[in-house]
């Protein structure tokens, strides 16, 4: 294991932690049993109940078609949470196959890799996610793909340096000179060494991933429908902004606890590992 | 210093001939037939050759490259399917609007982030100074497009201060800018914070004080004017973040600029301007970058070393 229980321990003993803790339990079981939570079918339209306010039958309202917006977040929930994480896995991945390599074999690959992170480091994500869209078209399957590249950069330029610092502690120095073989030193003594940074990284790049994948669903160019997604709500809610405003402030706000759940568990992650330093390396 | 410019100059060559390859790109490996996605539908068989001779497509990729790169370097970014206009007209069109917002948002975030940043750094672990800090940390984490639309909400529906959408009058800017400018509040109050305590704690600092110094003297004329080169580094590493802001605000807002063309020729897949909107968003990161780096240099003589 490489967060050991006891700074978890640490971690739900704060109430900032234990807060945080608690609210993303909430989101992910919602998401996970959307079909026995959700009142009504995510899809069923009924144009006689559209733009209907929050109330006792619709508990947040209903959107331009008639469709319950409580039924719609919950589901949107599976979308956000299941883009966020599958998209920062395959980047965190990769990510760290690139960074170690780069690292600890160095060479004209580690400067070719170097130049490549830096470039697009200066990039942001949002544009680096719609160069590839351009590129792959839009839709789920693209949404994720340019998530985890536009992520890349940050894992492995963490990775490297993790794997860098490492490589110079005389117990790894003295492990080579024992005679052990490249993949002994890498996945044996520097990987699970460097891998906890780069998974408390993960943690809070999975809400800057849902908020790109929001951004993305936004602008049309993610989930298209039926699949509920929480920023293509909120664009089919700009066209209902003077008589319906909770289509667009609902979602919204699934996105923000989301999103500030995560960043206040992945910080209070930090402090319980203390880590801080080991982050800012990167 | 001149040695500096000249070696950061010429890193832009193969920076810029890498973007511009990936963004070439885009039309060839979109799914079917490049020629399909331009043509305008119904399109006889001759109008299909007399493209493909346009476009060079019977060639070899390099050579469709350095055609392409050849017509661009002249401003030609070929023809919009949809808009049925060149593509440089458009960009034209749309670009000073973008540039207008990306500014004025950048100078708000230095500046109102300057200034909360020093506010909370002279009131450490106060009551105001945990206040701002928490806000800061609220507006960062929301999604800007959030924000953005409460704002519409907020000051252009409920209170019609402001229009909800569009660029006809200055007040239109008000929303726009304040939205992207809050995410950049928050990274350089953060940051302006974090490096003022930091040198509240030198000794030159003690120094003053023992000198008798007024406290305000020494935090505005000394402690923040060392505070500011990592503020002026996160800014020219952030720059682009400014951008990327201005290209998903404008698209809420439903503002003209870079960012609504590229949002909507993306949806109708109308490639040629795709290219070209990503290709000018491209430069002016590259270039923002460029800026940034230069005034760090011309701040600091220690980083004009680092370019070997």
């Amino acid at each position: 294991m490489t967060i050991p229980s006891s700074a978890l321990g640490r971690l739900l003993r704060t109430p900032r932690g234990l807060g945080a803790a608690i609210v993303l339990a909430i989101i992910v079981l919602a998401a996970i049993l959307a079909p026995v939570i959700a009142p009504y079918d995510y899809a069923a339209q009924n144009l006689r109940n559209a733009n209907m306010d929050p109330g006792a039958l619709h508990w947040l309202g209903t959107d331009e078609f008639g469709r319950d917006l409580f039924s719609r977040i919950i589901y949107g929930a599976r979308t956000s949470l299941a883009v966020g994480v599958t998209s920062i896995s395959i980047s965190m991945v990769c990510g760290m196959a690139l960074g170690a390599a780069a690292g600890y074999f160095g060479g004209a690959f580690d400067r070719v890799v170097t130049m490549v992170v830096d470039l697009s480091w200066s990039f942001p994500e949002i544009l680096l996610a719609l160069i590839l869209i351009a590129i792959l078209g839009p839709g789920l399957a693209s949404t994720m793909i340019a998530i985890s590249i536009a992520y890349l950069a940050q894992f492995t330029r963490l990775t490297r340096a993790q794997v860098m610092a490492l490589k110079s502690e005389t117990y790894v120095e003295a492990t080579i000179s024992l005679g052990a073989g490249s993949g002994h030193v890498l996945f044996r003594h520097l990987l699970p060494n460097a891998v906890t940074p780069v998974i408390v990284a993960g943690m809070l790049a999975t809400g800057d991933a849902i908020i790109l994948e929001a951004t993305l669903g936004f602008f049309g160019l993610g989930a298209q429908p039926p699949t509920p997604s929480w920023g293509a709500m909120m664009s089919s809610g700009t066209a209902q902004i003077f008589i319906a405003p909770w289509i667009i402030i609902f979602p919204g706000l699934a996105i923000a606890i989301t999103v500030i759940a995560i960043n206040l568990f992945g910080d209070a992650l930090i402090d319980a590992l203390d880590i801080r330093q080991r982050l800012r390396e990167g | 210093m001149a040695l500096f410019l000249i070696r950061r100059l010429l890193l832009l060559i193969p920076v810029f001939l890498a973007v511009s390859l990936v963004i070439f790109m885009i039309i060839r490996f979109v799914p079917g037939d490049p020629i399909d996605n331009l043509l305008q539908i119904g399109s006889t068989e001759e109008q299909k050759t007399a493209m493909i001779a346009a476009y060079g497509l019977d060639r070899a990729l390099p050579v469709q490259y350095a055609i392409w790169l050849g017509k661009m370097l002249q401003g030609d970014l070929g023809e919009a399917i949809i808009l049925r206009q060149p593509v440089s007209t458009l960009i034209a069109q749309n670009l000073p609007h973008s540039l207008i917002l990306g500014s004025l948002a950048l100078a708000f975030s230095t500046l109102v982030g300057i200034a909360t940043g020093a506010l909370a750094a002279s009131f450490k672990d106060g009551w105001l100074d945990r206040l701002v800090m928490t806000l800061i940390l609220l507006g960062s984490t929301l999604p800007s497009f959030w924000l953005g639309l409460l704002m519409i909400l907020l000051f252009a529906v409920q209170l019609g201060w402001f229009p909800v959408s569009g660029a006809r009058s200055w007040s239109a800017l008000v929303l726009p800018v304040l939205t992207i400018g809050i995410g950049g509040v928050a990274l350089v109050a953060r940051v302006t914070r974090a490096a003022m305590i930091e040198i509240a704690r030198k000794d030159f600092v003690t120094m003053l004080h023992a000198k008798g110094v007024p406290p305000l003297q020494i935090q505005l004329g000394h402690v923040l004017r060392h505070a500011l080169l990592p503020v002026v580094t996160i800014l020219s590493l952030r720059i682009g973040w400014v951008l990327g802001g201005a290209v998903t605000i404008e698209y809420v807002f439903a503002r003209p600029g870079l960012g609504s063309l590229l949002i909507t020729s993306l949806n109708q897949r109308d490639y040629p301007v795709v290219q070209g909107c990503l290709l000018m968003l491209a430069i002016a990161v590259i270039l923002g970058t460029l800026i940034g780096d230069i005034v760090q240099a011309a701040m600091d003589p220690r980083l004009r070393e680092t370019l070997r």
